[in-house]
C-alpha cells in the first residue's frame, strides 16, 4: 500500500511541474506590460524600471522561469496591487469560504444522491426510479448560475413572508457576531505561525466555527445563508452521484454472490446495505472525486451569484481586473489542491480494491 | 426471372443488409429507449428552430423597439391568448433590458448554442483523436509526453482553465470556443488512446503490417474505426458540456459579447434584474437547460445502443 501511495505521489510530480509551467506561461503570455499588470496602471516609469530590474523581468525567459520556480517553492506569491496586501494573506482569508461552500455542496449531494441511487436500483423501473432518473438528467443539464438565480428568486422573493425564506446573498446577517474559536476557548496564540493560521482558518468557516463554539444563533444564520449556494452548487454532483450509485448498484445486485446471500436467508435489507453497497462504492468514489473539479469551477459562478467572497470569485475578479499576483497564486493553489484530491481518490480506490495496488 | 438473376438479387440484398446493419441496429435500439427518443425530439425541434429562425422570429433580434412600438424596458411577456389586451403588441417572452423582443432573441440563440456545441466538439475531437492515436500507437516517449500534457490540462478545473485561456486570448465568442475546445481535448485523447491500445496488438493489425501496410494505413484504416463508437458517445455528451461551459463564460462576460443573442450573455446581462424581471433570467436559462438536456439524453441513449454487451437485446 505504501509503495502504491509513493508511486502515485511521484507520478504526480511531472503534473505539478506542468501546472507551474502553465501558470508561468499564462502570466507571461498575457498581453500588455508585465510591470503595470502586476503593479497596476498607475505605476510610473521609474517605479516600473526598478520593478523590472528587481523581478528580473529583463533577463532571458529561462532565467525568469528559474527565479519563478524558486519563489514558488518558497511560497512567495507576491502582492496584490488591488488589495495592497500579500496574496497569501488574501488566500487565507478567502479559501475558508470556498472550502465551506464546496464541502456543504458535496455533503449535501452525497446524503441525497447516494440513498436516491440505491433506492432507484433496488426498486428498479418503479416510479421512484423513473422520477429520480428524470430529475437526475435535468439536474446535470442545468446551468449552475441559472439554478442559483432561480433559487434566489423563489426563496428570497416569492417566499418572502413565510418561514421558508432564505437570504439571497452574503454569509451571515449583519448583527450576528462570530467570535473566533480561539477567543471563545480562551486560547492565547502567538501573532503568527501554523497553529494561529489553523485556528484562523477554521474560525472563518462559519458553520464549523458555530459548532465548535456552541454558538447556535450563528449556526442557524450561517446554515440559512449556506443552503441556497450549496443546493445550487451541489445539484450537478448530486445528480451524477445518484446516477452512478444506481448503475453500479444495479450491476452489483445482478451478481451471483448477492443471490447466494439471499439464498442463505439473509434479510434483503442487510444484503443491499452490507453486501451490495460496499461493492458498488468503487465507481462512486471516482464520480465524487471528479465532481470536486466541477465544484471548484462551479464555485466561481455560485460565489458570484450569492455574493460570497471566496477563492473562485476573487480569482475571476482578479482575471478581469488583471491582478496577476492573485491569478498566479490562486490558479496554482486550486490546481495543486485538485491534484492532491485526485491523489486521495486514487489512494482510496486502491484501498477499496486491492487488485489495483497489486497490479 | 432466371436462376442467375435471383442469386445476384439475393447477393445484393445480403450485401446491402450487411453494410447498414450496425447503424440500423443502433438506430433501432435508440428508438426503443424512451429517454433517447425524448432527447431526439427536443433536439429535432431545436434544429428546426435554428434553421428557420429568420422566418419564425417575429422581430429582428437586434432591433431596438424604442419609438417603433409602445413598449417599456424589461416589460413582462404579453400574450394575447392569455388575456393581454389586443391593442398592445404581442411579445411572448417580454422585452429585454435594451428594449428588444426577447422571444426573437431566444430563437436566434438556438443557432448560436448549437454552433457552439458542434464547433468546439469537432475541434476537440480532431485534435484529441490525432494526439490519442499517436500516443496509443507509438507508445514510449511520444505517449509519455502527450499524456503528461493531457494530465496537466486535466489538473485544472475545466471552467477555470477556460477562463484563464480566454484572458490570455482576450474575451469574445471565438476565443471562448477555442478555450473550451482546448480544455476538452484530453477526454477525447484518452478515449482514442484506450481504443488504440485495445486493438494495437490484434492479429488483423499484424496481418496488415505483414502485407506491407504503412503506419498511416494501419492507424487510420484498421485501428481508428474502432474508436468511432466511444467517440460518438463522448462527443454527444461533450456537446452538452461545451454548451454549458460556453454559457457560463458568456454569463461572466468572457464569451459572446452583446448584442449577440447568446443565451448565457442574455442571462448574464440581466442577472441583477432577477427580482424585477424574472422572465429575462428564467427563459434563456431554461433554453440552455433544454438544449443541454437533449444532448445528454441522446448521448446516454447512444451509449446504451452502441454497447456491444447489450447486443443480444435486439
Amino acid at each position: 500500500m505504501i509503495q502504491y501511495i509513493l508511486r502515485r505521489f511521484f507520478a504526480s510530480i511531472p503534473v505539478l511541474f506542468g501546472i507551474l509551467l502553465v501558470t508561468f506561461a499564462l502570466t507571461r503570455l498575457i498581453p500588455g506590460d508585465p510591470c503595470r499588470a502586476i503593479l497596476g496602471e498607475k505605476a510610473t516609469d521609474e517605479v516600473c524600471d526598478r520593478f523590472i530590474k528587481e523581478k528580473g523581468l529583463d533577463k532571458p525567459i529561462l532565467t525568469q522561469f528559474g527565479i519563478y520556480l524558486t519563489e514558488m517553492s518558497r511560497g512567495e506569491f507576491g502582492q496584490s496591487f488591488r488589495f495592497g496586501m500579500p496574496v497569501t494573506r488574501l488566500l487565507a482569508e478567502r479559501l475558508p469560504t470556498t472550502v465551506e461552500l464546496s464541502f456543504s455542496a458535496l455533503i449535501l449531494s452525497m446524503i441525497v444522491g447516494i440513498p436516491l441511487g440505491i433506492i432507484s436500483a433496488v426498486k428498479h423501473n418503479s416510479w421512484v426510479d423513473v422520477i429520480t432518473m428524470v430529475w437526475a438528467n435535468i439536474g446535470v443539464s442545468m446551468p449552475v448560475f441559472w439554478l442559483g438565480l432561480m433559487l434566489a428568486y423563489v426563496f428570497s422573493l416569492l417566499l418572502k413572508d413565510t418561514p421558508f425564506w432564505l437570504p439571497p446573498s452574503g454569509r451571515i446577517s449583519p448583527g450576528i457576531s462570530s467570535p473566533s474559536v480561539a477567543e471563545v476557548w480562551g486560547l492565547t496564540l502567538p501573532e503568527t505561525g501554523f497553529v494561529t493560521g489553523f485556528f484562523d482558518f477554521i474560525s472563518r468557516m462559519n458553520i464549523l466555527n458555530a459548532l465548535l463554539t456552541a454558538n447556535w444563533k450563528l449556526f442557524k444564520d450561517a446554515v440559512q445563508h449556506m443552503i441556497l449556494p450549496a443546493v445550487a452548487l451541489g445539484t450537478i454532483p448530486m445528480a451524477l452521484i445518484a446516477r452512478m450509485a444506481r448503475s453500479s448498484m444495479l450491476d452489483v445486485l445482478g451478481q451471483d454472490y448477492i443471490r447466494t446471500a439471499r439464498a442463505k436467508g439473509l434479510a434483503y435489507r442487510n444484503v443491499v446495505l452490507k453486501h451490495a453497497f460496499r461493492n458498488s462504492l468503487l465507481p462512486l468514489v471516482t464520480v465524487i472525486g471528479l465532481s470536486l473539479g466541477s465544484l471548484l469551477g462551479g464555485a466561481v459562478l455560485t460565489e458570484t451569484i450569492f455574493g460570497l467572497s471566496g477563492v473562485g470569485r476573487t480569482l475571476y475578479e482578479a482575471i478581469t481586473a488583471r491582478d496577476y499576483g492573485i491569478v498566479q497564486a490562486f490558479t496554482i493553489v486550486i490546481a495543486v489542491f485538485f491534484v492532491v484530491l485526485n491523489l486521495i481518490v486514487d489512494i482510496s480506490y486502491a484501498y477499496l480494491d486491492p487488485r489495483i495496488r497489486l497490479n | 426471372m432466371n436462376q442467375e438473376n435471383k442469386v445476384a438479387a439475393l447477393d445484393a440484398e445480403a450485401m446491402s443488409i450487411k453494410s447498414v446493419s450496425l447503424w440500423r441496429i443502433t438506430w433501432r435500439r435508440l428508438f426503443r429507449r424512451r429517454s433517447a427518443v425524448v432527447g431526439m425530439i427536443i433536439l429535432g425541434i431545436l434544429v428546426v428552430i435554428a434553421l428557420t429562425a429568420q422566418w419564425i422570429a417575429p422581430y429582428d433580434p437586434l432591433q431596438v423597439l424604442i419609438g417603433i412600438e409602445p413598449v417599456k424596458q424589461r416589460q413582462a411577456p404579453c400574450i394575447h391568448l392569455f388575456g393581454c389586451p389586443e391593442d398592445q403588441p404581442q411579445h411572448i417572452a417580454g422585452i429585454d433590458g435594451n428594449v428588444r423582443d426577447e422571444f426573437s432573441r431566444l430563437l436566434y440563440g438556438t443557432r448560436v448554442s448549437l454552433w457552439i456545441g458542434l464547433s468546439t466538439v469537432t475541434f476537440a475531437i480532431v485534435i484529441g483523436t490525432i494526439l490519442g492515436a499517436l500516443s496509443g500507437y507509438f507508445g514510449g516517449w511520444v505517449d509519455n509526453v502527450i499524456m503528461r500534457i493531457m494530465d496537466v490540462l486535466l489538473a485544472f478545473p475545466s471552467l477555470l482553465l477556460a477562463i484563464a485561456i480566454v484572458t490570455v486570448l482576450g474575451p469574445g465568442l471565438t476565443n471562448a470556443l477555442l478555450a473550451i475546445g482546448i480544455v476538452s481535448i484530453p477526454s477525447y485523447a484518452r478515449v482514442v488512446r484506450a481504443s488504440v491500445l485495445s486493438v494495437r496488438e490484434m492479429d488483423y493489425v499484424s496481418a496488415t503490417r505483414a502485407l506491407g501496410g504503412s503506419n498511416f494505413d494501419i492507424l487510420f484504416r484498421r485501428i481508428l474505426p474502432n474508436a468511432m463508437t466511444p467517440l460518438i458517445v463522448q462527443g454527444t455528451l461533450g456537446i452538452a458540456t461545451a454548451i454549458l461551459d460556453a454559457a457560463a463564460l458568456s454569463f461572466l462576460g468572457l464569451g459572446a459579447q452583446p448584442p449577440m443573442p447568446e443565451w448565457g450573455s442574455m442571462l448574464g446581462s440581466e442577472r441583477n434584474q432577477v427580482f424585477t424581471a424574472p422572465h429575462l433570467v428564467f427563459l434563456p436559462g431554461f433554453a440552455i437547460m433544454l438544449t443541454v438536456l437533449s444532448f445528454n439524453l441522446l448521448g446516454d441513449g447512444l451509449r446504451d445502443a452502441l454497447d456491444p454487451r447489450l447486443a443480444h437485446n435486439t
